[in-house]
């Protein structure tokens, strides 16, 4: 019964797509001109640089939660996996330098473990979802908890460092840039254009908005829908050590401020985009919006002294309650 | 081979009975502050650590007991044990929250503990016979007079807040009142939270916005580091452009030692405050003088002549 509303915006969704894009799209580039006419430094390239630099890390871990929640599931523990994945890759690199020193292999190595965790970290948010049969919500607020402390236990209570040396070999994956674009945002464009594959052209992103849409029905039409689900949560993880593979040179350290606040981000991001929080319509697209507009609304907070430091958070729910409205407005249309 | 055996054996039971035989008229000091979440109260806890095995050994009739606890019930909960359960004669004490652990303190006092109060105040007045603490406002003070020496009328600052607070507050408005006058332009201030990842991200920003920032003040010494990390990707370190901090964190002041010219000074809001916290409590039960009263410590300028003394390498702070 309560999964009619989206089969028929999915449905609808063949003809509506310009309208369902319109939406987060006309909310940037609103903001963009607000931005403008506050500063014209707002499109120098360096802001854009910046912002776009800025938004990978919350774009790539909402191209992950874009899949969790299109199968009808969510992930609150993103977040926290980023930051005990940090602080591990950090404690693993800095343990290898006295091994093999502090060359590329190093880092590599430490890349390697990140991934590694995340698909580790995904897996088990999945498994205990899919097989332990509890709901998604309380192992992933579990796992939350989990993971903070850890990376609490793992810095002794202060900040994990990157040793100086590795930080050095390191730094170019977020500093440098490639083609005018820096490195971050590469990687951003690598894991927007795969995610959108793998949603849109394959059996694999079709069953994720089966099963999003109705689980019973999917699981009728012997779609193995636990091994989808679980799937859903692995690529998040690995959204998730993506992600942190390039927040970690930025500043080399991590601790338990590292990353708070990130799920919801990612959460918000995905529904800003247009994807349905109860599952079975996604969009990747929107998903890379989303994250575009959050971190321009910061960015802009920050070109402008009228309104009161007091009043950012106002702000921000503000401009993210009008840009689902713009585009749920569109999606009726 | 043996006979060592037998001795140590020997002593340790002698050792066990003069114990349980001390114990009774020991003095106990209960020492109770929250689990270390960040990287500041690490430093405390390394510090109160530190402490409790120097005062041990220095006294042989102290007993500390150091407990620290994950929110403010159980902090509360954890006060009626150090009564109940080790009956203190003294309690040393960083409240979570004033509010919430007004009340259990005031019943710690009735059981006849001496009270001594770590930087944050409880609501209610007259409970403590001894309160330390850090000073917010001269912090914010002491950096605008450096700021000062080394800026002159017509130049430009940009400040990084802390979590809008009371205590960002205070060091906030001294620093505003400090630099009244001085022709020193304040282009903006935001809160980047004591926050490494929020201070690079206010700093670009700033960066982008104005072309022209002679100083930063970032007020603490996590955010220092992401406006270092901020100044040094924009190119925009040189032109005598400097960043001051806060706190008194290992590596800032490693750095000062080193001679870092971008970040040439820090000041200090230390937590071995309350290391300080227990010498002074322990000393109401030694020293021949009076201990009780408010010491509220200063917030030194660190630089390059007296870093050592503010360096502890060991400590994860």
């Amino acid at each position: 019964m309560s999964d009619k509303p989206a089969s028929k915006k999915f449905s609808l969704a063949g003809m509506g797509v310009d309208l369902t894009t319109a939406g987060p799209a006309i909310a940037l580039l609103i903001l963009c001109v607000i931005g403008y006419l506050l500063n014209p430094a707002f499109i120098s390239e360096g802001n854009i640089s910046n912002l776009l630099t800025r938004s990978a890390f919350i774009g790539i871990i909402a191209i992950g939660a874009t899949f969790v929640i299109t199968s009808g599931g969510i992930d609150l523990s993103v977040g926290s996996m980023a930051a005990v994945i940090a602080g591990v890759m950090i404690i693993t690199m800095n343990a290898l330098v006295e091994t093999i020193g502090s060359g590329v292999a190093t880092v590599i190595l430490g890349c390697l473990c990140a991934i590694i965790l995340g698909i580790g970290a995904g897996y088990i948010n999945g498994a205990l979802t899919t097989k332990g049969k509890i709901e998604a919500f309380i192992v992933t607020l579990g796992t939350m908890g989990i993971f903070r402390s850890l990376v609490t236990y793992f810095a002794d209570g202060g900040t994990l460092s990157l040793n100086f040396e590795i930080r050095g070999v390191y730094r170019p994956v977020y500093y440098d840039s490639f083609l005018g674009l820096p490195i971050p945002v590469w990687v951003f464009a690598v894991v927007a254009i795969s995610g959108w594959l793998l949603l849109n052209r394959t059996a694999f992103g079709r069953y994720c908005t089966a099963i999003g849409s109705n689980e019973s029905v999917a699981k009728y039409s012997a779609i193995k829908v636990d091994r989808v689900k679980t799937y859903t949560y692995i690529i998040q993880g690995l959204c998730v050590a993506l992600a942190t593979i390039i927040y970690v040179p930025r500043l080399g350290s991590a601790s338990s401020s590292t990353g708070v606040l990130w799920e919801l981000e990612a959460i918000a991001a995905v529904i800003i985009g247009g994807t349905v929080l109860k599952g079975g319509y996604g969009r990747i697209g929107g998903t890379i919006l989303g994250a575009l507009i959050l971190t321009t609304i910061g960015n802009i907070l920050n070109f402008t002294d009228m309104i009161s430091n007091y009043l950012n958070g106002t702000m921000q729910g503000l401009i993210i309650i009008i840009a689902v409205w713009l585009q749920r407005g569109s999606a009726k249309n | 081979m043996k006979k060592p055996l037998i001795t140590t054996a020997l002593a340790l039971s002698a050792a066990l009975v003069s114990s349980t035989a001390l114990s009774a008229d020991k003095i106990k000091i209960g020492v109770s502050y929250p689990t270390p979440t960040h990287a500041w109260a690490a430093g405390m806890n390394w510090h109160a650590e530190q402490a409790e095995k120097r005062l041990e050994a220095l006294h042989p009739d102290i007993d500390l007991v150091l407990v620290n606890s994950p929110d403010p019930a159980a902090q509360a909960s954890a006060l009626e044990d150090l009564v109940s359960v080790h009956q203190i004669d003294a309690l040393v004490v960083l409240p979570f929250e004033s509010e919430p652990l007004t009340d259990p303190v005031l019943n710690v006092k009735k059981s006849g503990a001496l009270i001594t109060v770590v930087d944050r105040g409880l609501s209610q007045p007259g409970i403590e016979d001894i309160y330390v603490a850090g000073n917010n406002p001269e912090l914010g003070r002491v950096s605008a007079e450096y700021m000062m020496t080394r800026l002159e009328s017509g130049d430009n600052i940009v400040i990084l807040r802390g979590i809008p607070t009371l205590i960002d507050n205070e060091r906030f408005d001294a620093f505003m009142e400090t630099i009244e006058g001085s022709g020193i332009n304040v282009l903006d201030h935001k809160h980047a939270n004591w926050n490494r990842d929020d201070g690079f991200e206010v700093m670009q920003d700033f960066l982008s916005r104005f072309p022209d920032i002679d100083a930063v003040w970032a007020q603490d010494d996590d955010i220092a580091i992401g406006v270092v990390a901020a100044l040094e990707q924009a190119e925009r370190t040189g032109d005598g452009m400097f960043v001051v901090g806060g706190a008194g964190m290992k590596e800032t002041i490693k750095g000062i030692m080193d001679g870092n010219t971008l970040v040439p000074v820090d000041v200090l809001y230390p937590p071995s405050m309350i290391a300080t916290a227990m010498d002074v409590t322990v000393a109401a039960f030694k020293s021949n003088g009076p201990v009780a009263g408010r010491y509220i410590l200063g917030a030194t300028l660190i630089t390059s002549e007296n870093a050592e003394s503010f360096y502890f390498p060991d400590s994860p702070f």
